[in-house]
């Protein structure tokens, strides 16, 4: 028995739009072991965002628990969520994934600088990470001098450098050709296998999907459909 | 976690450099205002330090002594011992804090030439003590300055030159009172004619011998004033404290005391120079703080990103005011070498002779020379630098307190 990364218990999430409120999310109850390998898919405004918002600390439930890598996150101060983001979490985004001002290496290290890895050290993987993703003799270019394809790449690179127990990804997949998407997910669903990383994806993909071991579908801010792709995880 | 200072440092510096046009004009906008602070308080502080230098050299000096009474009846009546009758007053002048000195005989008089009447200032004065002291030495423009304190020719101002409607040559009679109240008078061939920036002075000091004065008073060895110089007109002070304390029952006064409105210019001038930064700095914070916001309302998605990766959002806070205090710093810099490099040329002075006579109320020449003061410059750059640094704070905590929230859900949707 896998030990649980994410727990979610009846999270409801309400914005105000004007007068009105919309329900985001309606009481979630959910457990992602860790290990997991995790598809979020659904129409546009199902929650899948929102949702990833809540387990990385980015935005707070109006009510509900949320626990990721045993701590109680919703109640935690900005501080310490950046604390718990840079420690536990990696992210993946759609775009706007780079500071651009830094090139793909700095970027990379910018999560280990944090994080007070030693210079020496963190240009050692960053290095070692970005041929990984294929992207050995780019590391000095910035993120405008990279196609979204590798742009995604460095992204995947920074998210996973530091060997994080939860990585969120947010349509990973949804800028990029067939031919990058494949090797992307194959990259995330080896480092899944190999490290024991937990990823928790949200994507249109139907491919992305069929990499998942378990598959999450939400409508309206719920969860309808729970399904166990690969039972050997979860 | 807390970030390394010198990622914050890498960060703003790249993005104090994203928009060129924007961050040059802003460093523009600092080094102008710096030049504009330092500029007119150099010009301000050479106006006032001229005047007192003007006052200093009209006959004030540093400090003065005087017998008790002569600064409210400037009369012969009231004299004192001079330097050679006080042995401890003659050591303290030799000592290396005076760095001139010299008595004087100084009465109120009339002068009359064969065509009018004025009323004047005598000053009986030791022509080579004088010299480096006060104005006269250097100011002779026609004819020659007094020879000895024998001399039997007096000095005028080419002011007064004109109103007795007498010339280089021409005898001219001084009347005053002697000590018993009897009327002294004597005759006076003009030796000599002195120019200086203020016709009062021209008009009010007609300068003789010493001993000629004396024997035309039939004074004893008495003199009515000794004036020294120190080595810093802003720091008498002390040297005032030791000249009253040799100086026996005769009254000690420091030029801020003599001049009362020249020191409270002086007061006056600081808290000038205080509202002046003040104001410029206000205009200018107004295009750092708009910067800034702009800066951050660009990077709302990108400080969002940062902060999701795990910065802290003091840590973003300071990244914002890193980026201010490098912006300051350049400008600074740039001020500074633009200040320098403008006051060069004029080092010299400035040539104001189309607006001194008007000015001239006020005690000032036709030449302004800039005084530029290491503390106003300090100050200048000090309040620059760190009320800029606080006009920063409100963009920093505004990038601080966009993230996550607003600025994820920017990236995400």
């Amino acid at each position: 028995m896998n030990s649980t990364a994410v727990s979610c218990r009846k999270v409801n999430k309400i914005f105000a739009q004007g007068e009105l409120a919309v329900h985001a999310l309606t009481s979630i109850d959910l457990d992602i072991a860790s290990g997991g390998f995790v598809c979020l898919s659904g129409p546009s405004g199902s929650g899948k965002t929102t949702l990833l918002n809540m387990i990385g600390g980015l935005d707070r439930p109006t009510d509900g628990e949320i626990t990721v890598a045993g701590q109680r996150i919703d109640r935690m101060s900005m501080s310490d969520l950046a604390e718990l983001r840079l420690q536990h979490i990696g992210f993946v985004f759609q775009a706007y994934n780079l500071i651009p001002v830094l090139s793909a290496r700095e970027n990379v290290e910018f999560v280990m600088q944090l994080q007070g890895v030693p210079s020496s050290e963190r240009r050692d993987r960053a290095m070692a990470i970005l041929a990984e993703v294929g992207l050995q003799g780019m590391e000095d270019r910035r993120p405008g001098e990279l196609s979204g394809g590798q742009q995604q790449r460095v992204a995947v690179a920074r998210a996973i450098v530091s060997k994080p127990a939860l990585i969120l990804a947010d349509e990973p997949t949804a800028n990029l050709d067939s031919v990058t998407a494949e090797k992307l997910m194959q990259l995330m669903r080896d480092l899944n296998s190999q490290i024991g990383t937990t990823f928790v994806i949200s994507t249109h993909d139907k491919l992305m999907m069929s990499y998942a071991k378990r598959l999450l579908k939400l409508h309206d801010g719920r969860i309808i459909d729970d399904i166990i792709q690969d039972d050997r995880q979860e | 976690m807390k970030t390394p200072f010198s990622m914050l440092v890498t960060v703003a510096w790249r993005n104090l450099w994203r928009n060129h046009r924007r961050s040059l004009i802003m460093l523009a906008a600092i080094a102008i205002g710096l030049w504009g602070m330092i500029w007119m308080t150099a010009l301000m502080r050479g106006m006032v330090d001229q005047m007192i230098d003007d006052a200093i050299s009209t006959l004030s000096g540093h400090i003065q002594i005087h017998a008790p009474g002569y600064l409210d009846d400037p009369s012969v009546e009231h004299t004192i011992a001079a330097v050679a009758d006080n042995p401890e007053l003659d050591k303290l002048l030799h000592s290396p804090e005076v760095t001139a000195w010299s008595q004087r005989i100084r009465v109120p008089a009339v002068i009359r030439s064969e065509r009018d009447v004025y009323g004047i200032t005598l000053v009986g004065i030791d022509p080579q003590r004088e010299r480096g002291l006060s104005f006269i030495a250097d100011s002779v423009v026609s004819g020659h300055y007094l020879e000895s304190v024998n001399d039997q020719h007096v000095l005028l101002g080419r002011k007064l030159v004109e109103q007795l409607e007498t010339k280089l040559g021409r005898r001219i009679v001084i009347l005053s009172q002697d000590p018993d109240n009897n009327i002294a008078e004597r005759g006076f061939r003009i030796g000599g004619i002195y120019d200086t920036d203020l016709q009062a002075t021209e008009t009010t000091y007609v300068f003789a011998g010493i001993e000629t004065v004396r024997r035309m008073l039939k004074m004893g060895s008495g003199v009515s004033e000794i004036s020294l110089l120190g080595q810093d007109y802003r720091n008498v002070d002390g040297l005032a404290a030791e000249v009253r304390a040799v100086a026996g029952t005769a009254e000690t006064s420091t030029w801020l005391q003599l001049d009362p409105y020249l020191a409270s210019m002086l007061d006056v001038m600081d808290g000038f120079i205080i509202v002046w930064f003040c104001i410029i700095f206000l205009a200018l914070s107004f295009g750092l703080i708009n910067t800034l916001l702009m800066a951050v309302f660009e990077r709302t998605r990108e400080i969002g990103l940062i902060q999701a990766l795990g910065m802290p959002p003091g840590n973003i806070l300071l990244m914002v005011l890193v980026e201010s205090s490098i912006m300051l710093l350049i400008g600074l810099l740039a001020g500074n070498l633009l200040s320098w490099l403008t006051l060069l040329p004029i080092r010299d002075g400035i040539d104001i002779s189309a607006v001194a006579q008007g000015l001239e109320w006020a005690g000032m020449s036709s030449i302004l020379l800039p005084a530029v003061k290491t503390s106003d410059v300090l100050l200048a750059n000090g309040i620059v630098l760190v009320l800029g640094v606080l006009a920063s704070l409100f963009p920093a905590w505004r990038a601080s307190r966009k993230v996550p929230v607003e600025a994820i859900t920017r990236i995400w949707q």
